[in-house]
């Protein structure tokens, strides 16, 4: 038999230290919100956009101090101009009424009927030809009634290819004719057909002339080329302003309409979808948490609000809000656009809504005693976050045409001040002849959308729970 | 179920009730004369004119002679075509805007469905970044852009051919339909397209998904079984306004492919205050839309168990 | 796969220069496709007042006269005629007969004119009869209709008194509200007249036989016409309605109609087609009208002279509308209108307005000084929603306040709203235009008599209504365009509008379609004497 007794000494009961560390923590504890965040800044999309949007940031508030072009500023002798370098222009005097030339001794009308008739001859311009006006004269045509003048930008094949009908003249003796329409210091083929007073003959001369690119003293000196408008400068040579980005259909700049637009376009476009999201999620998420009545009413009250006509509302808010004629009523237009376009995100997001809470962690959380705004704030709507990304993409553009739509009908932004929007709508008018009208906003107003789009994706990624990095 | 549907029926005629009388009162106070025209009138006449189309009676009055009418079914006559009936109106153009719409709608729902579908599963890859680019300049670009360029393709198509085989404007065969339907559908499928992207992505990842695979299930089947079915019910959640929006958004489609629809009526009636035509083609639209957003709720209903309306 | 995607999507922007066979015009079967911009809204002729309208009822019907091809009256339903200064009378041919194959007599006129001035038909265009004898009294309510001076002496005598001498009366009648409507058809339709293409019977050139509303419409060659012979299209068919330019372009170049009106965008495109582009000026003319109401800014004469002297029409017209056929504005009056015996903008020159900033400067400091107010306080500029306008308006703020400094706010403003706003004067400024109404310096002339409702702007002359009266109450050419000359002078002396342009238009027309005729007034363009050539 052994001795089974323990001795227990008082050292037995003494605490242990505890100096070695058994569990170090290797990081530390990230919240749900947290880690999303230190995902979203090394996601290369949201970097991108990141980057896109503070090009834009810069090319809005910088801009303008950068590119100082009047953007209201008319150049009407660049009128459409695609994007370029300067151009030369020589200087000229102020534009002289020209009478023309009538021959004496002419017949203006011919005594009789001619089947057919000789071509013009002596076909030639009457002066040096400039932008300013470009003057013909030729020789008169027995057995004509008149003269009909036709401009083209190519050589005509053709009888039927004789381009613009410029004008006629009234009478075999009247042989001149001066062209000032939109004149640009590029070939024009002009073709000078008789006509017996009403129907023409089917024959033609034709003349091509390159006009010299001028600008009238006057002109020059009030846009500040020169420094006066002393007439001894006439015959020199100077360079007209340069518009790198071309420019629109009344000859301003393009570059500084952009900038300008910026402002209005990004405003309205990122703040009105923001807000109206915001109130969009609210009410659907409402909605879709709580069911039952209050679903149905807030839903069919969506409805109604998506039912009414649209113009029909914006010309009473301009009314209702005060906006005098010509005047950019800028809040109106935002809280106008926020009132109406609400319900198509909270349809969706309520939706989503309904779906999610069905899951087993809504339930768990419920039972753990979360309370209604918890769980929405907390677990809801971060999972709507992929469908709320996708509506904000489109709101963005959606506000931008809406806005363009406004202004159009005096709502929003008056003239001149341009937006991305309303220059598309004008843009779109000359799409084929100058498509950098279209171009140019319409690209911005992409990057603005890609913008958007790639933060969402960003976001979407960096919000995805299952995503979140594990130990 | 049949509770439910007359409940919604219900509330949805309250809800047109509200649209019409909102509309009817922010009609009346927008400024402008609807009998005023170019020509200036005599006195003598304007008073014939007010007292034709009752405007000479005080607008409480008038409100109620409206409703009493529409509950008749009877919206009266147009101020600027004076020899149509409203009713005429709608019922000659309302069924050309709904087969383009439908057809518009169509085109936008599989488009988009495929297009969504194939970003999520090469996420990331060529067909991705191709597809996600077409869709931002789809909805950066103005549709007027778009209705243009559609018609111009076909008149090239036709040149090229040196016949006209594939009609560029009008309204009568399927080969009418295809280019304006197609153009009138691109927004919406661009929006759809995004739309299944990132459902599609979200239930990528869902455990059923996992444990589908798990169970050895054919990726087809999964795809087609879960996936797809799972990723719609965003998609159905909109599709009911976005018919309502197609078919009343019509306006420059048809416009620009001279088709006769209800939409240039509806844009045409406000410039030109046609109040009949207003009153009529906003209530006819409420109810519709009302319609289809009762009807794609109850397909959710059916396509997402979960979603039992209470 | 990747090329051959991108082809497609840039193959609208490709220009394809092969052209398509076109079914728009068929020689053997004489019958032409064509595009109408609206649907006709009022085929009732005595209420009708837009173009299509008038278009549709200038082929189908026929007036007591008519335009023949080169411009002039020629006979319709009547004869012959004659007119002095109180009284008119026509003989009607015997043979002019109605769709349904009665004859067209003189009742029917007097029924229409009566019916078209009655009070409750609302007619906006009733003004056009008051020449005859009573018709104002009874436009107002003051008289019945069976008191209007037109008696149909027998089936085929039509005998008028006219209120006062009226020289272009016998044009007048070529107008739509004047044309005849048979009594027992027009009161067994009662409502439904004129709602479809069988509500209505027709004396024309042509007649209707098929109509869906915002679709289509089919006219064929009126068979019972009495002077049918001279017609040789077999139909016109309007088969399709839109108003979008580019859309017509397109249907042309697909062969589909034969003809399209071009607008500053859409010619560039028809150039690189090769088509044979005309040039047509529509006769309106385009205006500034001010806001002559006591206490409006713009009712200082030497406002208006300021600006006035530095509007530049000629760059207006060529550089900032930049198509062919625009005529500079120069007055109130157009270049096509008559004169004694040649045009009468060669009888009369416009006062042409002379560019002179510092005349301007002198005029806007001493107007300045009269209204008390330095600077001026921003003038709001009312316009339409077309394009066009909007381009205008945005030019001429940048003119006026780049070269006088005044501020000019723009107010756009859609058709019924702008309307309202003129006649309750709640503007500065409104780009206007008119048309004319019939083919005489009356329709401009009388444009801003203090008493024509209108003139819009109020502009209140004594000396300019003295001698509109002038020209209204005498027959004799020399007097009436003396007194013309003279509103065009006094017009440009107080500067009362701005002329900003005269429209013109530029089109395209199927080669082989010859003989059509673009016309101011009436039916434009007209096709009653078009034929298809080989």
């Amino acid at each position: 038999m052994t001795d089974t007794t323990i001795t227990l000494s008082a050292a037995d009961f003494e605490k242990v230290d505890s100096d070695v560390s058994v569990q170090l923590l290797s990081r530390p504890s990230l919240s749900y919100w947290q880690d999303a965040w230190i995902r979203l800044k090394k996601n290369t999309r949201a970097i991108l956009s990141l980057y896109i949007v503070i090009f834009l940031a810069i090319f809005t508030l910088l801009g303008p101090s950068i590119w100082r072009v009047d953007p209201s500023l008319q150049d009407l002798n660049q009128i459409s101009q695609a994007p370029s370098f300067a151009k030369g222009a020589t200087l000229v005097g102020q534009y002289k009424r020209w009478n023309g030339i009538i021959v004496d001794n002419f017949p203006a009308e011919p005594d009789e009927y001619y089947e057919t008739v000789q071509p013009v001859t002596g076909l030639k311009t009457y002066e040096k030809a400039t932008t300013q006006q470009v003057r013909l004269i030729w020789d008169p045509v027995t057995g004509a009634g008149g003269y009909n003048i036709y401009r083209n930008q190519r050589v005509p094949e053709d009888f039927n290819d004789l381009g613009l009908p410029l004008g006629s003249t009234y009478g075999a003796n009247e042989v001149s004719y001066e062209d000032r329409l939109s004149l640009e210091s590029r070939p024009y083929f002009y073709s000078i057909v008789p006509t017996d007073g009403f129907d023409e003959y089917e024959v033609y001369t034709m003349l091509s002339i390159t006009p010299r690119m001028t600008i009238t003293v006057t002109e020059a000196s009030d846009r500040g080329l020169i420094p006066s408008d002393d007439l001894t400068q006439i015959g020199h040579k100077i360079n007209l302003e340069f518009h790198p980005f071309g420019t629109d259909y009344l000859g301003r700049d393009m570059l500084a309409r952009l900038m300008e637009g910026a402002r209005v376009s990004l405003f309205i476009g990122i703040v009105a979808p923001f807000i109206y999201v915001v109130i969009g999620v609210i009410y659907g998420g409402t909605a879709g948490y709580f069911g039952g009545y209050i679903d149905a009413f807030l839903m069919r009250f969506a409805d109604f609000v998506v039912a009414l006509p649209f113009l029909l509302f914006m010309i009473l808010f301009k009314i209702a809000f005060g906006i005098g004629p010509g005047e950019s009523g800028i809040f109106p237009m935002l809280l106008a656009l926020i009132l109406l376009a609400w319900p198509g995100t909270a349809r969706l997001v309520r939706g989503q809504v309904l779906r999610i809470r069905e899951q087993g962690y809504i339930e768990a959380a419920q039972l753990l005693g979360a309370k209604p705004t918890y769980l929405l704030l907390r677990h809801i709507i971060p999972n709507t976050m992929g469908v709320i990304l996708v509506t904000l993409t489109f709101a963005v553009p959606s506000a931008i045409f809406t806005e363009a739509f406004l202004s159009f009908i005096g709502m929003g932004v008056a003239p001149p001040t341009p937006s991305w929007g309303s220059m598309c709508n004008d843009g779109v008018k000359t799409m084929l002849s100058h498509p950098h009208e279209l171009i140019f906003p319409a690209v911005f107003i992409s990057v603005t959308v890609l913008a958007f789009n790639l933060l969402g994706d960003g976001l979407t990624e960096a919000l995805d729970s299952r995503m979140r990095s594990k130990e | 179920m049949l509770l439910y549907t007359v409940k919604r029926l219900l509330a949805g005629v309250i809800t047109v009730w509200f649209i019409a009388t909102a509309t009817f009162i922010a009609m009346h106070m927008v400024p402008g004369d609807p009998l005023m025209n170019d020509k200036a009138v005599s006195a003598e006449i304007r008073k014939n004119l007010e007292q034709k189309y009752g405007l000479d009676k005080p607008v409480t009055e008038q409100y109620f002679i409206f409703l009493g009418n529409m509950l008749k079914g009877d919206f009266g006559i147009s101020f600027t075509q004076q020899n149509r009936r409203v009713n005429d109106i709608i019922r000659d153009h309302f069924p050309v805007s709904a087969t383009l719409g439908l057809l518009a709608i169509f085109f936008a729902a599989t488009g988009g469905i495929l297009w969504g579908a194939l970003t999520a599963i090469y996420r990331n890859r060529a067909p991705d970044i191709i597809i996600m680019f077409l869709v931002i300049l789809g909805i950066s670009v103005p549709s007027f852009v778009f209705a243009a360029l559609g018609q111009l393709l076909l008149v090239n198509i036709n040149s090229m051919l040196g016949q006209s085989v594939i009609p560029v404007a009008g309204w009568g065969t399927i080969w009418h339909m295809l280019m304006p339907s197609l153009v009138l559908g691109l927004g919406t499928m661009a929006l759809l397209t995004r739309l299944m992207r990132s459902s599609m992505l979200e239930v990528v990842n869902e455990d059923y998904i996992r444990t589908a695979r798990a169970k050895g299930l054919s990726p087809t089947r999964i795809f087609f079984r879960h996936q797809l079915r799972n990723a719609i019910l965003p998609v159905l959640t909109i599709l009911g306004p976005q018919i309502a929006a197609i078919t009343t958004g019509g306006f420059v489609v048809e416009l620009v492919f001279a088709i006769p629809g209800l939409g240039r009526y509806f844009v045409q009636a406000v410039q030109q205050l046609d109040y009949t035509v207003i009153m009529g083609t906003t209530v006819f639209y409420g109810a519709f839309l009302v319609l289809m957003v009762i009807l794609v709720d109850i397909l959710y209903g059916f396509v997402d168990p979960r979603v039992r309306l209470n | 796969m990747r090329l051959i995607l991108v082809a497609i999507l840039l193959l609208p922007i490709v220009s394809i220069h092969a052209q398509v066979d076109a079914t728009s015009a068929d020689f053997e079967t004489q019958i032409i496709t064509i595009s109408l911009t609206q649907e006709p809204p009022q085929l009732n002729g005595m209420k009708a007042t837009d173009a299509v309208s008038i278009f549709m009822l200038s082929h189908v019907m026929e007036g007591l006269v008519r335009y023949d091809r080169r411009g002039n009256i020629a006979p319709g339903v009547a004869e012959n005629w004659e007119m002095d200064e109180s009284s008119a009378t026509f003989w009607l041919r015997k043979d002019a007969k109605w769709s349904d194959g009665t004859l067209v007599t003189a009742h029917d006129f007097v029924f229409a004119w009566r019916n078209a001035l009655k009070p409750s038909t609302a007619s906006e265009y009733a003004f056009i009869l008051y020449p005859l004898k009573n018709a104002e009294a009874i436009n107002r309510g003051e008289m019945d209709p069976s008191q209007l001076a037109v008696v149909a002496e027998d089936d085929y005598t039509l005998r008028i008194q006219l209120e006062r001498p009226t020289g272009y009366f016998i044009k007048l009648t070529a107008f739509t509200t004047y044309f005849p409507v048979k009594q027992s058809f027009f009161e067994s339709k009662g409502d439904r007249y004129a709602a479809d293409a069988q509500d209505l019977i027709y004396n024309g050139p042509f007649r209707m036989t098929e109509w869906t509303h915002s679709a289509s419409l089919k006219m064929v060659k009126n068979e019972l016409y009495w002077d049918r012979d001279s017609i040789s299209l077999n139909g016109i068919y309007a088969d399709y309605i839109t108003a979008d330019t580019r859309a017509r372009l397109n249907l042309f170049i697909d062969g589909k109609v034969v003809f399209t009106a071009l607008d500053g965008e859409t010619y560039k495109d028809a150039l690189t087609k090769k088509f044979r582009i005309k040039r047509f000026t529509t006769g309106t003319v385009f205006f500034l009208e001010y806001n002559h109401r006591p206490g409006r800014v713009t009712a200082n004469q030497h406002l208006r002279k300021a600006i006035q002297n530095v509007f530049d029409t000629n760059e207006m017209v060529n550089k900032v509308l930049a198509t062919p056929g625009n005529l500079p504005g120069e007055s109130l009056f157009p270049v096509w209108l008559d004169g004694v015996e040649d045009k009468f903008r060669r009888e009369y020159p416009a006062p042409l307005a002379k560019l002179d900033l510092a005349r301007a400067k002198e005029h806007l400091e001493i107007a300045q000084r009269e209204l008390g107010q330095s600077p001026l306080p921003p003038l709001v500029l009312l316009v339409g929603d077309s394009p066009t306008a909007a381009k205008q308006a945005e030019y001429l703020q940048g003119l006026l306040k780049s070269k006088l400094g005044l501020d000019i706010k723009i107010d756009v403003q859609t058709f019924k709203q702008r309307l309202a706003k003129m006649t309750a004067g709640n503007f500065d400024i409104v780009a206007a235009g008119w048309g004319p109404d019939f083919d005489d310096v009356m329709t401009f002339g009388d444009l801003f008599a203090s008493w024509n409702l209108n003139n819009r702007g109020r502009y209140n002359n004594p000396e300019y209504d003295r001698l509109v009266r002038i020209a209204m109450n005498s027959s004799e050419p020399k007097i009436r365009m003396d007194a013309m000359g003279g509103l065009q002078q006094i017009l440009y002396d107080d500067a009362a509008i701005l002329p900003q342009y005269e429209q013109g238009v530029i089109y395209l027309m199927h080669p082989k379609l010859k003989g059509v005729v673009r016309r101011v007034v009436g039916a434009d363009p007209d096709f009653t004497y078009a034929r298809v050539v080989k």
